[in-house]
């Protein structure tokens, strides 16, 4: 098990460099200079242009920006924004309020999802079921910001049930309605994907042999049926939880929240280079790290997976 | 270059139904002048430093803690401020003599001194600053290299002269714009601290070190030695930072945010019946227009005249402004702004301007008579600025009016776009507007249609308008230096180096919790006057 560990982080150094090489190129390749867009409307001043492309490493070779930016990575140094924030701040400030927006997302995903699926897929054809799968369904056909807009505008304008936007410090509070928001579609899935899991498992043998040796019912669903249920939802809760942290622009912009969508955004339409780089391999590591914890999971929830020699 | 991201039919729809907030309850007695007010606006794309913000994030937050020589009014009037008095002969060389007593909220004095190097710094080549053209007219000015500006000299601590090196009768109105604004010693020995933390003299100071929450918010409250004309009647300002103009708006609804100077498009149609006598419909000084390159096909000499005054007659403007943008767009009459001094809605040649199929189409079989017409014709805009609806709708007036094939050419983002403009590769029209830095006329013009002038992203160059911009400066009255300058658009009235299409205008509201909401010249809220019910 340690030795498994050990080998899959040694293995992120590799998709470490390859990752930060590929983003940083594309940032580059990415038409139009950021420079030029820094004096709007106005006529560029060609020579103060050149002094600011020369403090931003602009005028250097690809090869060479990569290289500084990297020797500035292994010194804790990110690069700054145009605003002359240090990048390694803007990472400070925006991931927490997306990690907690994610987490909160993820609980109500879990807590909704599998209950209703676990429920569904024991009670499978019955009206339980069945009003389960069109709700489901509809909540799939959404585009997500029609349900951000709706929510936004009955939840907090009508009802006044929760401020319309998130303010400063991101509190929990003001999360929730985005959380529930970003946790819709997703549980919309994870309800289809434990409902059919748990009645895969449930004509499974040891199922039958767990009936028979007389457990009961309640022990047979909560310790062979769910247990053995929960892998294929682990593992799209995991991925999930990396899209939380990436795809959340639309719901973040919509509530204002002041996350990493949002800035990451931002920072691409202004082709700051060190940003969108710096933002995208934190999000690269840990995708990493989530998808090592779900392997090891595995092992956790299904005996027969085992790592090691 | 204000970007809004999602157009969104939704919300229009949902807001269509029903809320009408009830317009203010009147009589809020005792609004205190300790209130915060809270407003929308942007991150600041730069540091906070006079010389090098350019766009309006940063713009709104360098005006309400600096104040310069002098400030504009409501209608655009300027009034001193730090200025005791700013005085010429012959609009070349202006002494200028300042107010004593005027202190930085650090403590340090406001002299010459603090002016003169503030503007030494922001022309000098290598500080790299994004306004240093701004300078360019004092003299010693150099694009090429470092140089000082001998043109400044003080001569007391309260005194200092300006000599431009050639005459501009609009120099003392165009100080008040942000780049000529006065920077305290700190600056200078610590310009990336200050750039976070800066120390003006306006009517507002940051709360605190680190006011400025990046991406999120920064806190401003008033600034108790501030002296000058714009005292504000509340307790501070709170720029709240908006990633969309929906989330602003839903803010505003619910009153979690006072001031907003900008409707989503979602709900333009509706915010008017949504805010009632809170809603803000004002012409703004922003000019809306799409330049043909002179190096086009068929668009130099007399035909390319003919093709884009053809092209001009072919677009129906008001359609356009009342369908596409609800009425909040007034059809464009000359190069300026109505909320400009010396704006003229009928400057000979301007039924250029007016939607005429039949003369048009005579127009444009005239310059098929000197080349017959080939290919087709496109506008580029940027697609990250909601720029789509009005492009489509101009290139399908063009379309069934001439007849001929007409579209829009969209880039993704602003900066392919300008890059594209800039380095002169692009192969269409493409879509042009101008935001005036200082309200006159000569801010809308000399930029752009000078010869070689810095915007001048068409190359359109005319000898004779040169002479009448030249004309204007040398001006010894304002009527005299307006008269010029519409003299010269007269001849851009013929040969359209951009074919003017309409003004900007703001469209705002404010809560039901604040008063006296008054927004000025350049579209900014003149937020030192509003006043603010105690919750």
């Amino acid at each position: 098990m340690l030795g498994y560990t050990i080998r899959r982080i040694l293995q992120a150094i590799p998709v470490f460099f390859g990752t930060t090489l590929l983003i940083y190129f594309m940032v580059f390749a990415m038409p139009g200079d950021p420079i030029v867009a820094l004096f709007g409307d106005h006529g560029v001043n060609e020579a103060v242009a050149e002094q600011l492309r020369v403090r931003y490493h602009l005028d250097q070779p690809f090869i060479v920006q990569y290289l500084i930016y990297i020797g500035g990575v292994f010194q804790g140094d990110f690069g700054t924004s145009f605003s002359g924030q240090p990048v390694s701040e803007i990472l400070a400030t925006t991931f927490p309020v997306t990690i907690r927006l994610a987490l909160l997302s993820l609980l109500i995903e879990m807590v909704f999802g599998i209950s209703i699926g676990l429920i569904s897929g024991l009670r499978k054809g019955k009206l339980f079921d069945a009003s389960a799968l069109v709700v489901s369904l509809i909540l799939l056909s959404l585009p997500i910001f029609v349900i951000a807009f709706v929510a936004q505008f009955v939840i907090a304008l009508k009802l006044g049930w929760a401020r319309a936007t998130v303010s400063g410090g991101a509190p929990w509070e003001e999360l929730i309605l985005p959380a529930f928001v970003l946790a819709t579609v997703s549980v919309a899935y994870i309800i289809r994907l434990t409902r059919a899991s748990v009645i895969e498992t449930g004509q499974q043998d040891f199922v039958r042999t767990a009936y028979s040796k007389g457990l009961s019912r309640r022990r047979v669903i909560g310790v062979h049926i769910l247990r053995n249920s929960l892998i294929p939802v682990v593992t799209f809760l995991a991925v999930d939880f990396g899209v939380l942290l990436v795809g959340a622009t639309v719901t973040e912009g919509i509530f204002n929240v002041p996350g990493v969508g949002r800035t990451l955004y931002q920072a691409i339409i202004r082709g700051e280079g060190p940003t969108v780089v710096s933002f995208v391999t934190v999000m690269v590591l840990i995708y990493l790290v989530v998808n090592l914890v779900v392997d090891l999971l595995y092992a956790a929830l299904d005996p027969r997976i085992r790592y090691g020699k | 270059m204000k970007i809004s991201r999602i157009g969104v039919g939704i919300v229009a729809l949902a807001a269509a139904t029903s809320l009408v907030l009830s317009g203010c309850a009147g009589g809020t007695s005792g609004g205190g002048n300790s209130e915060i007010v809270s407003t929308n606006g942007s991150e600041p794309q730069n540091p906070l430093i006079p010389t090098n913000t350019n766009e309006t994030g940063g713009g709104k937050i360098i005006d309400s803690i600096f104040a310069g020589l002098v400030y504009y009014d409501a209608a655009g009037a300027p009034v001193n401020e730090v200025a005791e008095s700013i005085t010429t002969d012959d609009n070349q060389t202006y002494t200028i003599k300042l107010q004593s007593g005027w202190k930085f909220t650090n403590g340090e004095d406001v002299t010459a001194d603090s002016f003169v190097n503030a503007w030494q710094y922001g022309a000098l080549l290598s500080n790299a600053q994004l306004n240093s053209y701004f300078f360019d007219v004092i003299e010693g000015f150099s694009y090429d290299e470092d140089s000082e500006l001998t043109g400044l000299t003080v001569v007391d601590p309260l005194t200092f002269t300006v000599k431009l090196s050639s005459p501009q009768s609009d120099f003392p109105l165009r100080l008040g714009y942000t780049a000529f604004f006065p920077l305290p010693q700190a600056f200078f020995d610590d310009p990336v601290a200050f750039g976070e933390n800066p120390v003006g003299n306006g009517p507002y100071k940051l709360a605190a070190e680190g006011a400025w929450q990046h991406d999120v918010a920064i806190d401003l409250v008033t600034n108790p030695d501030y002296k000058g004309g714009r005292k504000p009647a509340n307790g501070g300002l709170k720029i709240v930072f908006y990633a969309t103009e929906d989330a602003a708006y839903a803010d505003l609804l619910s009153d979690n945010v006072d001031v907003i100077d900008g409707i989503p498009s979602s709900a333009l149609a509706t915010y008017k019946t949504d805010l009632g006598d809170r809603a803000v419909d004002q012409a703004a000084a922003i000019f809306q227009s799409f330049t043909i390159p002179e190096s086009l096909e068929h668009f130099s000499g007399e035909e390319g005249d003919l093709r884009r005054q053809a092209i001009s007659m072919a677009i129906n403007r008001t359609e356009i402004t009342d369908v596409i943008f609800e009425g909040t767009r007034e059809p464009a009459r000359d190069f300026t702004s109505p909320v400009i001094d010396g704006w003229s809605a009928d400057l000979p040649g301007s039924e250029v301007l007016d939607f005429n199929a039949e003369q048009a189409k005579k127009l444009w079989a005239e310059a098929d008579a000197i080349a017959p017409w080939t290919g087709s014709f496109q506008i580029a805009y940027n697609a990250d600025g909601g720029h789509q609806a009005w492009v489509d709708a101009v290139t399908n007036s063009i379309k069934n009016t001439l007849g001929i094939d007409a579209s829009g050419a969209p880039y993704a983002t602003f900066k392919e776009l300008r890059t594209a403009v800039t380095d002169r590769t692009i192969t269409t029209a493409f879509r042009t507007g101008w935001q005036a830095d200082y309200p006159a006329l000569a801010n809308f013009l000399e930029p752009i249609y000078q010869t070689n002038a810095g915007a001048n992203d068409g190359d359109y160059s005319n000898p004779e308008v040169d002479a009448l911009f030249q004309k204007g400066n040398e001006a010894t009255s304002l009527a005299d230096a307006n008269k010029a300058f519409q003299d010269a658009q007269v001849i851009l009235l013929k040969e359209l180096p951009a074919v003017p299409l309409w003004y900007g205008a703001v469209s705002g509201g404010y809560s039901t919790l604040v008063q006296n909401v008054q927004f000025g010249w350049n579209s900014v809220p003149l937020y030192y006057q509003i006043t603010k019910a105690a919750k």
